[in-house]
Formats: structure tokens, C-alpha cells, sequence
């Protein structure tokens, strides 16, 4: 069975711009009686950070779960390179989750029985990678964030910010296309996300890593190119909506 | 803020010039407009006349650009009491924004779209500081805080003010 019904968008040839990295279309996600989306779009370009702002409840870790192929929706489509992520198969799906999306939530994401370097190159481990070298890439990743004194401590022994970096670290070592950020610096004070957020920006443009960035905070919102706005479960682009 | 008293703070350091005090203060200050030359001296002129200051030599030449500037005794008791009194905290109880939706409301427009244009504006400025935080120094950067942490206040309430629009809705126009 197709995930499109009848009456909801599908995926066209050529409806997606040249060089869209993700765009979804006309999503829609209910749980139980609770419509979290009810037509929700969205669209990515490579290397570009895209923040989703809007109250809590309003649907935006609904969203990303969504994109990132995690929770499949009810109606609409999403589009990753042309690939419809709604029509494959589980097993594809967490493929392409492992290889190219990366994800960082608001906390406690990491293996709590493992080191910070382990949990740093357990994503490369998982994808097939020899120990030592997976290990050794993870030690690289810590260092360029300023953790690497973590390496051998478990992340119940570091601070907030530390941990929230070894996270980020885990994140990128796989090198993603797009990492999926939920409220990444929710939990942390102003001086701890000001470093994320800026370790974010910097692997942004430095690589051609997108970012779909989910907060309800202006400040964090702010680091990003540019914000679309979930209300209600619709997707709302400010840019447009305040253009006329 | 008294301009005055931040002369006055920089001559605690050391008699200067006027030159100089305009110098340090773009330094440390003048970010967006560095200072006149005639803002200096008609601060230091009050100064003097307050004896909070006082010439501590002057160069051949004559000029107020000759003179050498030195705190006094009296000086350093009133920078104290100027640095150890709180600002008042601005009460921001005149808003233009209010007005505008309450406008809006009044004449049957939609009060929403005041609300969500201001949005969009703020978030721009937002944005803007924030690159521009990203380049500069450590003085830049606590300053664009400063403009962040307000504008996002801004933010909040007009989020909250959106929520409520309809009951506020009833209330004005009732
Ligand atoms: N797994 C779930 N089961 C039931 N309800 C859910 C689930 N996930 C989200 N919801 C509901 O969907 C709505 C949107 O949630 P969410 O996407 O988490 O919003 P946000 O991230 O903007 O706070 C909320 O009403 C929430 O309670
Ligand atoms: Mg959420």
C-alpha cells in the first residue's frame, strides 16, 4: 500500500527544485485522537541550517521524526535525493538513517555503560567499521569540539555541555548529509549553547552538512539561514508570510 | 546614561587628552557611531565646572586640545556613587506595538498580521546579530547579547500576545 492516499500530495517528477537536498510535501501525522500534523512542507537545500520554530505542541519533533524517517506519516510525501522515503521499505530506511542523516536530541542520548569515545564511534561501528579505526576518527571528532578529554569517561561523569558536544561529536562522525537537531541546547545555560550552537554553524559551513534545527528559543533560531514556523500541525514560512 | 560620567570613568585610569578619551571610548564603546570630538569637551566643560575635574597642564598652543584632563577628589566620590547606584530598570509600560494591535482590533483589521510582520522583523535583526557576533570580538559580542536577549523578549510576548489575540479581541471591542 502506498503511504500517499488518494486525495494527498504525491511525488511528481521534476515538482522538487533542482538541488533540494529533503523536501516534504502535505504531511500529516495523527496519534490516536491527536492530530500532531495536519499538512506540514518542508524543503533543504545541501549545507543549509533550517530552523523549525513554534510553541511546544505544536508539531515540530513531530516533524523532524518525519523527515529524519523515523515515524512514518500518515499522508504526504518526503523526498531524500529524489528517493521517496515514505515508500521503502523499513529496512532501507534505516539504512539511509545510519549512513546519512545524523541526529541530536535536547539530552540523554548517549549509551550510559559506554566511554564518550565509544558512544562517539558507535555510529561507525554499527555501519561496519574496525574498532581502531572508528575509535580513532571518534577521538579526531572529540578534539575538534573541545572534548576530547571526555574520551574515557562515561557520559554520566560529564557536564551538561560536555555531554551535549560528545553528542554532536556522535552525531557527525558518520559525516551526514543532514543532521536532525531536536531543542539541542534546551537543556543546557546560555554560555553551554552558545557553544553548541556555534560548533553547529561551523560544521554547517565548513562541510556540506544541512541542518534541520528544531527550537522554540529566537536566540538558537537565530544561528540558522533561515526558520519556518509549525502551527497547529501546518508549516507556515515566515519569509513569505511576512513578505506581503 | 550619563555620557559625562563615562568621561569621567576613563580619567579615573590617568589624566588625558581629550583626544585620548575619544580614543579609548571608541575602543571600547563606539561600535556603531564613534564619538565627536565636540561631545568630549562640552562633557569635560561640565566636568570643570562641577570641579569633578581639573586642568593638569597644558601644552604650548593654547586650545582646549592642548589641555591635559585630571579626575579630582570630588570626581572619584561621584563616579563611585554613579557606578554603585542601580539603573532603574526600564518599566517598558508604553508599547507601540500594543497600541498597534489594539488599533487594529478596534477598526476590525487583522491584528494577527501586525503581530506576525513584527515577528518576522525581529527574527531578521536576530539573525543579523547573530553573524555579526560571530566575527567579533569579546566587547562585540556581549553587546549583540545585550540587543539578543532583548529582542527575544520582544518575541515572547508578541508570541504570547498572538495566543491571546482572540480573548483580547473580545475585550476591546466589547
Ligand atoms: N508518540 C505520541 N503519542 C501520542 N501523542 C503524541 C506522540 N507524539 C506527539 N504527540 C502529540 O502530538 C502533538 C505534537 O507533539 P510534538 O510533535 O512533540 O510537538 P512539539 O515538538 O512542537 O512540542 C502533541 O499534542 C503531542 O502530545
Ligand atoms: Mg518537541
Amino acid at each position: 500500500m502506498s503511504a500517499a492516499g488518494a486525495a494527498a500530495p504525491s511525488p511528481a517528477a521534476g515538482e522538487s527544485p533542482g538541488g533540494t537536498l529533503l523536501a516534504a510535501r502535505g504531511l500529516a501525522k495523527s496519534f490516536g485522537p491527536t492530530t500532531a500534523l495536519h499538512s506540514a512542507s518542508f524543503d533543504i537545500d545541501p549545507g543549509e541550517m533550517v530552523a523549525v520554530m513554534g510553541a511546544s505542541g505544536s508539531g515540530k519533533s513531530t516533524l523532524l521524526h518525519c523527515l529524519g524517517g523515523i515515524v512514518r506519516p500518515d499522508r504526504g510525501f518526503i523526498l531524500y535525493q529524489g528517493r521517496d522515503l515514505c515508500a521503502m521499505p523499513e529496512s532501507a530506511r534505516s539504512g539511509l538513517r545510519r549512513s546519512d542523516f545524523g541526529f541530536l536530541f535536547q539530552s540523554g542520548g548517549l549509551v550510559p555503560e559506554l566511554t564518550c569515545l565509544e558512544n562517539t564511534a558507535l555510529p561507525l561501528r554499527l555501519n561496519g567499521v574496525g574498532r581502531r579505526s572508528a575509535e580513532a576518527r571518534a577521538l579526531e571528532r572529540l578534539e575538534s569540539l573541545g572534548v576530547a578529554g571526555t574520551a574515557r569517561q562515561r557520559p554520566g561523569e560529564v557536564s551538561g555541555g560536555e555531554g551535549q558536544r560528545v553528542s554532536l561529536a556522535r552525531a557527525l562522525i558518520t559525516e551526514p548529509a543532514i543532521l536532525f537537531a531536536d531543542e539541542p541546547t534546551g537543556a543546557l545555560d546560555s554560555l553551554n549553547e552558545e557553544r553548541v550552537m556555534r560548533l553547529l554553524v561551523d560544521v554547517v559551513q565548513r562541510g556540506s552538512t544541512a541542518v534541520v534545527l528544531v527550537t522554540h528559543e529566537a536566540r538558537v533560531a537565530a544561528y540558522a539561514d533561515r526558520e519556518i514556523t509549525v502551527r497547529d500541525g501546518m508549516t507556515r514560512d515566515l519569509a513569505a508570510g511576512a513578505a506581503g | 546614561m550619563s555620557f559625562a560620567h563615562t568621561v569621567l570613568g576613563l580619567l579615573e585610569n590617568g589624566p588625558a587628552h581629550g583626544y585620548d578619551i575619544k580614543r579609548v571610548y571608541d575602543e571600547h564603546f563606539g561600535l556603531d557611531r564613534p564619538l565627536h570630538y565636540g561631545q568630549v569637551y562640552a562633557a569635560l566643560a561640565r566636568l570643570l565646572k562641577k570641579g569633578l575635574i581639573e586642568v593638569a597642564g597644558t601644552e604650548a598652543g593654547g586650545g582646549p586640545e592642548r589641555k591635559r584632563y585630571a579626575i579630582t577628589d570630588a570626581g572619584v566620590t561621584d563616579l563611585n556613587s554613579w557606578l554603585s547606584t542601580p539603573e532603574a530598570p526600564q518599566q517598558y509600560l508604553q508599547s507601540t506595538l500594543y497600541t498597534k494591535v489594539v488599533l487594529a482590533l478596534l477598526a476590525g483589521r487583522p491584528a494577527a498580521d501586525v503581530l506576525e510582520v513584527q515577528r518576522g522583523a525581529h527574527l531578521k535583526t536576530m539573525r543579523e546579530l547573530t553573524r555579526r557576533k560571530a566575527g567579533g570580538d569579546l566587547a562585540e559580542q556581549l553587546i549583540c547579547d545585550h540587543a539578543l536577549f532583548h529582542l527575544e523578549a520582544d518575541l515572547r510576548w508578541l508570541e504570547l500576545t498572538a495566543a491571546r489575540l482572540d480573548e483580547l479581541a473580545e475585550k476591546v471591542t466589547t
